[in-house]
């Protein structure tokens, strides 16, 4: 096993492009329908509200709340074996979608407040968190 | 039309269930297929409907190449992970309740050892297509393997509903206690709740022994027509209810408006009013455990108790053989083996026919088996036995 594994790649597709672009500059972006205004996340190219493939993309505010967490103790892909225990948030965003993100502060409790912000890393971003 | 009672499992097989197999996981496949058919009366030739269970060995082409099928009338490709067997029950009875074909197969083998460098959980799941979203979004971050993406689930449900570590610790006990009756099982030195607290944590609130086996193996059962099941050579056990269902945003748990609701909560209603019976009526009961607490949610979402009381529910032994909801009789995927639940399928034909050896449930008439696949489909079917 190699020691130093590469991390799985963040790999955009056409529908998700602008989210990693807008990411690697900082900002979280959101998909919105052109047509009924309806936010939506992750990206997929239709609105199932009214069904069009119209999009835009809205900065979101990185701000939100804790649905769930859970802690990484048994790392399932080689290039997290140094890094595990590592905590994983889920985040109720103040625009209304969720997000998965990391966690940097002691266990979380649903419903705290939170923002987030974007980490560089070697071949992309990672999106964390800590108590608002 | 109903497809209640109009079909029948007439045949069922099984491998040894094993580690580092040195058999391909079509030859495990062929093995379980070859066992079933003969175990339905039929020859290989005689079976004109083929589902494989998520493709990971043998196509129908190879069914027809190698059993020389002349007429092969029916096959299907259900991509649901441990959904499929069960939502394959449901596609061979409408088949067959339509008249399109007399006996399906449906197959599944598996060799996790030989899949050099890709035979992890963690990386296995993003070869398939409907974890993309998994891939792209969530992988990357660490949130690589189901124990991973079902945690938050579980962690949720113990904030809303007080749901305990001893809760998931009942669930493996009973499973770890019946596999051990087995005989056929991976898993044969029993545990206690304080073996369960005490194994090492994977993905809180997961330890070890919440998590379900990796082990190499095949297994199968035929479906044939109630008709032609007359002529098999076991007592008739009839599909008399049967139900699929998917919980919103199937593709990411994390955007799924209630994270704790699963698919199989749509289909449950479905399947108890097309078998006709009520909860009352399950002498025994296979649930697909992929996790301890995937257990304890589908007895919720089934109705068998309120959301939230599935911890309780299971407590007292209620899970164990004499209890009043003998569950997962053969061990499960905890503690039997992990062939996507096509063995729960074989395990309460097994009941019903009355074969279920040490760990038979006395005088079981109905019982049902559920599926679970990828990230939250469900599946049901409710079987009884002439």
């Amino acid at each position: 096993m190699n020691d130093i594994a590469a991390r799985p790649p963040q790999l955009p597709t056409d529908l998700s492009r602008p989210f990693w672009e807008a990411a690697l500059e900082g900002r979280l972006v959101l998909q919105q329908c052109a047509n009924c205004g309806v936010l939506r996340h992750y990206p997929r190219l239709l609105c199932s509200h009214c069904h069009s493939e119209a999009v835009s993309w809205r900065e979101a505010s990185r701000r939100g709340r804790i649905h769930s967490w859970t802690v990484a103790h048994h790392p399932f892909h080689p290039s997290f074996r140094a890094e595990v225990p590592y905590t994983l948030v889920t985040i109720d965003l103040e625009e209304g979608p969720r997000t998965l993100g990391r966690w940097v502060g002691d266990t979380p409790v649903l419903g705290e407040p939170v923002l987030g912000r974007f980490e560089r890393r070697d071949d992309g971003v990672d999106l964390v968190f800590e108590r608002a | 039309m109903s497809l209640s009672d109009r079909s029948c499992i007439t045949g069922i097989g099984e491998t040894a269930y094993t580690r580092n197999s040195t058999r391909s996981a079509f030859q495990l496949q062929i093995e379980a297929s070859l066992k079933a058919i003969a175990d339905a009366g039929l020859s290989p030739r005689a079976i004109d409907g083929v589902i494989p269970i998520g493709i990971v060995s043998g196509t129908a082409d190879d069914f027809i190449e190698n059993f020389g099928i002349p007429d092969l009338r029916f096959s299907a490709v259900i991509p649901h992970g441990g959904a499929s067997p069960v939502m394959a029950l449901q596609a061979a009875a409408a088949a067959i309740a339509a008249g399109i074909c007399h006996h399906v197969l449906i197959t599944f083998g598996r060799n996790i050892s030989a899949m050099a460098g890709n035979n992890k959980a963690g990386a296995r799941i993003h070869n398939m297509p409907q974890f993309h979203y998994v891939t792209e979004f969530e992988h990357p971050m660490g949130a690589s393997a189901p124990a991973q993406l079902y945690a938050p689930m579980a962690r949720r449900h113990m904030a809303l509903y007080g749901t305990t570590v001893e809760h998931f610790g009942e669930v493996a006990v009973a499973c770890r206690a019946h596999a051990i009756l087995n005989g056929n099982a991976l898993m044969t030195k029993p545990i206690t709740l304080e073996d369960h607290r005490a194994s090492r944590m994977i993905a809180d609130p997961f330890r070890l022994l919440d998590c379900s086996l990796e082990s190499d193996g095949g297994a199968a059962v035929v479906v044939s027509s109630a008709q032609a099941a007359l002529d098999a050579r076991h007592r008739r056990v009839f599909i008399s209810g049967v139900a699929a269902g998917h919980p919103d945003s199937p593709g990411s748990i994390t955007q799924r408006p209630d994270i704790t609701s699963l698919g199989i909560a749509k289909a449950a209603p479905r399947a108890f009013a097309m078998a006709g019976v009520t909860h009352d009526d399950i002498d025994v009961a296979e649930i697909y455990d992929c996790f301890t607490y995937a257990v304890i949610r589908q007895i919720e979402d089934m109705g068998f108790c309120k959301r939230g009381e599935g911890g309780p529910f299971v407590s007292g032994g209620r899970l164990r053989l004499g209890g009043a909801l003998p569950t997962n009789t053969h061990g499960g995927l905890l503690s039997q083996a992990h062939v996507w639940g096509l063995n729960h399928v074989v395990e309460l034909t097994r009941q019903l026919r009355g074969d279920g050896g040490a760990a038979q449930v006395a005088d079981a008439e109905v019982g049902l088996v559920t599926g679970y696949g990828d990230l939250g489909d469900g599946a049901l079917a409710i079987l009884r036995r002439e």
